[in-house]
């Protein structure tokens, strides 16, 4: 075990993957030199050369349409995309090929391809810097989409998404790159999608996923002093979901409770709660209940806390919850 | 036509040309075997064509007129090297080796690709216009890190070349010096809008730009197109870098099988071209300076016919693939949303249609 932040933990990660395989290939702009404006990249240009570490110019469609010809080739890039605002000059490419070369070549291509995405807000940053676009990419199939919440998770969930043979949207939680935590550098904790129980409960099921994992967990403290149990379930893999994990966890507590920061009109929020009314629709005491950003553009930064989630809107939303209960 | 730096080596009229760069070595087989080429790619293209106004093909788009710049630049490549097409490239593909029916699924609408771009070292049509270019300057960036001698070729046309990812590759290819070269087929249309739409420039000129050499090229000589792109992919096996090629030349037909050109151009303009016919030229070479005799272009006409006559029967015979086939391949591994709708058809179909 090693205590390191998420963006160290995402650098060893990285580094054991160029390690493993020569045709894994880093391709972002300032990630040679710089290490990425997040540092996430730091030394690996010196370490294994402008040729596997490679500085982009500044065109996200072609970053990522460089990266499907490579991937033709048989070679695996890992791309940085700065910033989630950044990714939308690629949609194309990522929806109309990378997602679907698969399918067109009848398995001929493989897209081994990871596009690393640090998104989410609470860093107080300028407009487009702070967005959550992942349903966009849980919605188009040939995708995979996950998104990490610890050191740990981050260190072996980007080298498991850099050996998968799809292409995977890797999203980062960018507010929790220097939170610390351990990390086993030996033994991987699951597999790439699998839902984790964060914190055991009993009496209401928590999602979430990246920065609303630990809204989640300190919601779920404070709750305990009230005297209810929160079960906190990481979802980890948004495409697929691991819903099998939620629903076991539904048909004890009888409550669902969905948070993340994206507004919640055709979420994965709007998933989770459909798919477990339609699985878990006896069991289930109270209306399943998202708490999200808004319906809005992110807001300016000095207004985000109240976009996002907090602890107080998720005990406000938790009180409404168990008001309904039946 | 093309302005005084149009490269030129076989003039309509079917006279060879000298030019200061460029000189052509073909033998009179090689010449017979590109007339050949185009002959019968012209012919596929006709049948497809009948095909789908018979209602076997639910679209098809046309190459006529451009059968020279897709037969000499697809003879140009190496049998180790890898090309894109847009969705108008049958002549390219005919000289990769895909088989005629297979460039016929995606129009029959069985299939959303065709074959294996492994197994021909040809990449699938792209519709969405231009993003093949960044495909292939990045295949392009493998080649250079497996050290391989080899080269990529990328085709597009002049309605593409104002997309921003055909431009995004120029940059990438400029800065990467990766090995690829650049087919324009300016054919003068983008369906309805002209040319002087896309650019106020000749388009060859916007790779003077990005840093690399651009060249204009009379896309209806065969004998131009062929020594130009194989002196371009040899200047990028040698480490030289990108080259952009202006093929300019002319769409004889509707931009697909649901165009309808005379609400926008003039027969008068067609006209035009049709005395710069990429096929005639080079019958007249071979009639006039090889002495080919009319029998053997009758017995190409002959092999052209049989092989439109296979394709007619190949794309009869192409039924529906089964409902559930869209459920395979969709990822490398399985994910269980797609098995969830493949149960979900497959439950379906077993219990309420026939």
């Amino acid at each position: 075990m090693t205590m390191m932040t998420m963006a160290k933990a995402l650098n060893e990660g990285l580094r054991r993957a160029l390690e493993s395989d020569r045709h894994v290939l880093l391709l972002g702009e300032d990630i040679g030199k710089l290490g990425g404006v997040f540092r996430v990249t730091d030394g690996l240009q010196k370490d294994f050369g402008e040729d596997r570490v490679i500085d982009a110019p500044l065109a996200e469609s072609a970053i990522v349409g460089t990266s499907v010809g490579l991937a033709m080739r048989g070679y695996r890039t890992v791309v940085e995309i700065q910033f989630d605002g950044f990714v939308y000059p690629a949609f194309d490419q990522i929806v109309s090929q990378a997602a679907k070369l698969h399918k067109r070549s009848a398995g001929a291509y493989t897209m081994g391809l990871v596009i690393r995405l640090p998104f989410q807000g609470g860093i107080g940053a300028v407009e487009h810097h702070s967005e959550s676009p992942e349903a966009y990419f849980v919605h188009t199939a040939g995708l995979r989409v996950v998104a990490c919440s610890t050191p740990n998770d981050a260190y072996w969930m980007i080298q498991q998404a850099v050996a998968h043979d799809d292409p995977v949207i890797f999203c980062e939680p960018k507010c929790r790159y220097w939170d610390k935590g351990e990390v086993d550098l030996e033994n991987p904790p699951t597999g790439l999608f699998d839902a984790v129980v964060r914190r055991p409960g009993r009496d209401v099921t928590v999602v979430a996923y990246g920065s609303m994992v630990k809204v989640a967990l300190q919601a779920a403290e404070a709750a305990a002093e009230e005297g209810r149990d929160l079960e906190v379930i990481d979802l980890r893999g948004l495409s697929p979901m691991d819903l099998d994990t939620v629903a076991a966890s539904v048909e004890r507590t009888g409550r669902l409770l969905v948070i993340q920061e994206a507004p919640p009109i055709a979420s994965v929020g709007s998933e989770i709660v459909a798919a477990i009314q339609e699985r878990c629709f006896y069991s289930l005491r109270a209306p399943a209940t998202r708490v999200s950003g808004f319906y809005v553009p992110y807001p300016a930064s000095k207004i985000e806390d109240e976009f996002r989630p907090s602890v107080d809107r998720v005990l406000w939303s938790l009180d409404q919850l168990m008001e309904h209960d039946s | 036509m093309g302005g005084e730096e149009l490269i030129q080596l076989l003039t309509p009229e079917g006279e060879r040309r000298q030019h200061d760069d460029y000189e052509s070595t073909l033998t009179r087989d090689e010449i017979l075997g590109f007339y050949r080429d185009m002959v019968i790619v012209r012919r596929l293209c006709n049948e497809a064509t009948s095909l789908q106004r018979q209602g076997q093909l639910a679209l098809w788009a046309p190459l006529q007129g451009q059968e020279a710049a897709q037969i000499g630049a697809g003879r140009a490549l190496g049998p180790q090297d890898f090309a894109f097409p847009s969705y108008r490239e049958h002549g390219v593909a005919w000289t990769r080796g895909v088989p005629p029916a297979d460039m016929a699924r995606i129009f029959r609408a069985t299939v959303t690709g065709g074959w294996d771009p492994r197994q021909y070292r040809y990449s699938l049509p792209t519709v969405v216009l231009g993003d093949q270019t960044l495909h292939a300057v990045g295949y392009a960036m493998g080649i250079q890190r497996d050290g391989a001698d080899e080269a990529v070729m990328v085709f597009f046309g002049d309605g593409a070349s104002s997309q921003g990812d055909v431009l995004e590759s120029f940059v990438w290819a400029a800065s990467f010096q990766a090995p690829v070269v650049f087919v324009l087929q300016n054919n003068q249309w983008a369906i309805s809008e002209p040319t002087s739409l896309q650019t106020r420039i000749p388009l060859y000129h916007r790779a003077d730009g990005f840093g690399f050499p651009g060249v204009r090229v009379d896309g209806n000589d065969v004998l131009a197109m062929y020594e130009v792109t194989r002196r371009a992919l040899d200047r990028a096996r040698a480490g030289e870098g990108p080259t952009l090629i202006e093929a300019f030349t002319y769409r004889m037909g509707a931009h697909t099988t649901s165009d309808d050109p005379t609400r926008y151009r003039v027969e008068a303009d067609v006209e035009v071209w049709r005395h710069r016919d990429p096929v005639e030229r080079v019958k007249a070479l071979l009639a006039r300076s090889h002495r080919v005799r009319s029998s053997r272009f009758a017995e190409i006409a002959e092999e052209a016919d049989a092989l439109a006559l296979a394709l007619r029967e190949d794309v009869l015979a192409m039924g529906p693939p089964p409902a559930t086939d869209m459920f395979d391949d969709v990822y490398a591994e399985p994910h269980p949303w797609v098995e969830e709708g493949r149960r979900t058809l497959s439950a379906f179909l077993a219990e309420v249609a026939p």
